[in-house]
């Protein structure tokens, strides 16, 4: 069976650590590094790449457009 | 599957619109300024009209908006982009031409600019980010502030005896005969981002049938004047901020809708 397997990029330097994209994720993929940005920001990264499906809800929250989604499905 | 063999330009299924320039959005973290900004120039990159689009930055947050949204934009006085938007248009009404204003903007010092303009049924549309305050300026009340809501000036809360009641602006300009699409939607969730687009997309169709004026609130968060974290801001906005500012349309094809 095809499964649709996620993932996304994010531009680490512009994202302003404010978690809305935490909240948006169905799948809980996302969390903010311990470490910061040049401007003093947690980012955001994929915690559990496994469990993303490339929904695009994470990048339709954020309010700085800094996440890329790509998307594919896989043969299991 | 590795992340790296996901990552690849085949399988790109989203990423900022080129009609956002790279500037860092000037924006608090959380605001919901930075998605309204997205999605109308998603829809001005869908429709392919960038060349032929002209956008009018207010003052207050988004004062910079020209910084940010790359099309031709003009930035005027507190209040006055409905009628510098009039003034384009009817030089050039083959033009898209857009306001994008907050609460302050529209509905205190601008109030007199855009009651007349949407009476005249300009051609223009009207983006309205009603944060319920003044950001900028350290969270003043605004019109729009809720009865009992806190901010700045009413530490203690909006008293509707003394201060008088919020203003329904959306409703209000929808009750005049030049309005042909007015709407209300929230950009915190992507359902609600879904949503706020394609109104925002009616929007500038009516504008290209030269229907009269298009205007669609966002009711958004402002979460450094309200001092809350942006989960906050956006749970207390769908808490507080809703049942007095319902979303949906609330005029369609030049009728109003009965609820
Ligand atoms: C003529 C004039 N009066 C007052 C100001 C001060 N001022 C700047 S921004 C602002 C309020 C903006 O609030 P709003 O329109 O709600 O936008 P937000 O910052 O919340 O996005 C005010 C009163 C000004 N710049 N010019
Ligand atoms: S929503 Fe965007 S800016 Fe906010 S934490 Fe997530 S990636 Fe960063
Ligand atoms: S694309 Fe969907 S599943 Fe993947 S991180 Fe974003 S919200 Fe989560
Ligand atoms: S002050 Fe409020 S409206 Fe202005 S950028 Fe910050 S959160 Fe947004």
């Amino acid at each position: 069976m095809a499964k649709v397997k996620g993932a996304i990029v994010v531009d680490i330097k512009r994202c302003k650590g404010c978690e809305l994209c935490i909240e948006a994720c169905p799948t809980d993929v996302i969390r903010m590094d311990t470490k910061v940005n040049s401007k003093g920001y947690h980012y955001a990264y994929m915690e559990h790449p496994e469990l993303c499906t490339g929904c695009v809800n994470c990048a339709l929250v954020c309010p700085d457009s800094v996440i890329t989604v790509y998307r594919t499905k896989v043969e299991e | 599957m590795e992340v790296k063999d996901i990552i690849k330009e085949e399988n790109l299924v989203f990423k900022k619109t080129g009609l956002l320039t790279d500037k860092i959005l000037s924006y608090c973290p959380g605001c919901g300024h930075g998605v309204a900004h997205r999605i109308v120039m998603e829809v001005i990159e869908e429709m392919g009209i960038a060349e032929d689009t002209i956008g009018i930055a207010p003052v207050g947050c988004s004062v910079l908006a020209y910084e940010f949204m790359n099309i031709d934009m003009q930035q005027v006085p507190h209040g006055r982009a409905p009628a510098t938007a009039t003034g384009i248009k009817r030089c050039w009404p083959d033009k898209f031409v857009f306001t994008y204003q907050g609460d302050g903007d529209l509905a205190a010092i601008g109030t007199s600019e855009t009651i007349h303009a949407c009476n005249r049924g300009e051609n223009i549309t009207i983006i309205f980010i009603n944060n319920g305050i003044y950001g900028m300026t350290g969270g003043q009340m605004a019109p729009t502030t809720l009865p009992g809501m806190k901010s700045s000036t009413t530490p203690y809360g909006r008293d509707v005896e003394l201060m008088g009641n919020p203003i329904k602006m959306t409703e209000l300009v929808a009750h005049l005969p030049g309005t042909y699409y007015i709407s209300r939607q929230a950009v915190h969730t992507p359902l609600s981002v879904r949503r706020a687009k394609k109104a925002i997309q009616k929007a500038f169709e009516t504008q290209k049938q030269n229907k009269g004026l298009s205007f669609v609130e966002i009711v958004s968060n402002c979460n450094s004047g309200w001092k809350m974290t942006p989960i906050q801001a956006n749970k207390w906005m769908e808490e507080n901020m809703f049942p007095f500012y319902p979303l949906g349309d609330i005029k369609v094809d030049g009728k109003i809708i009965d609820k």
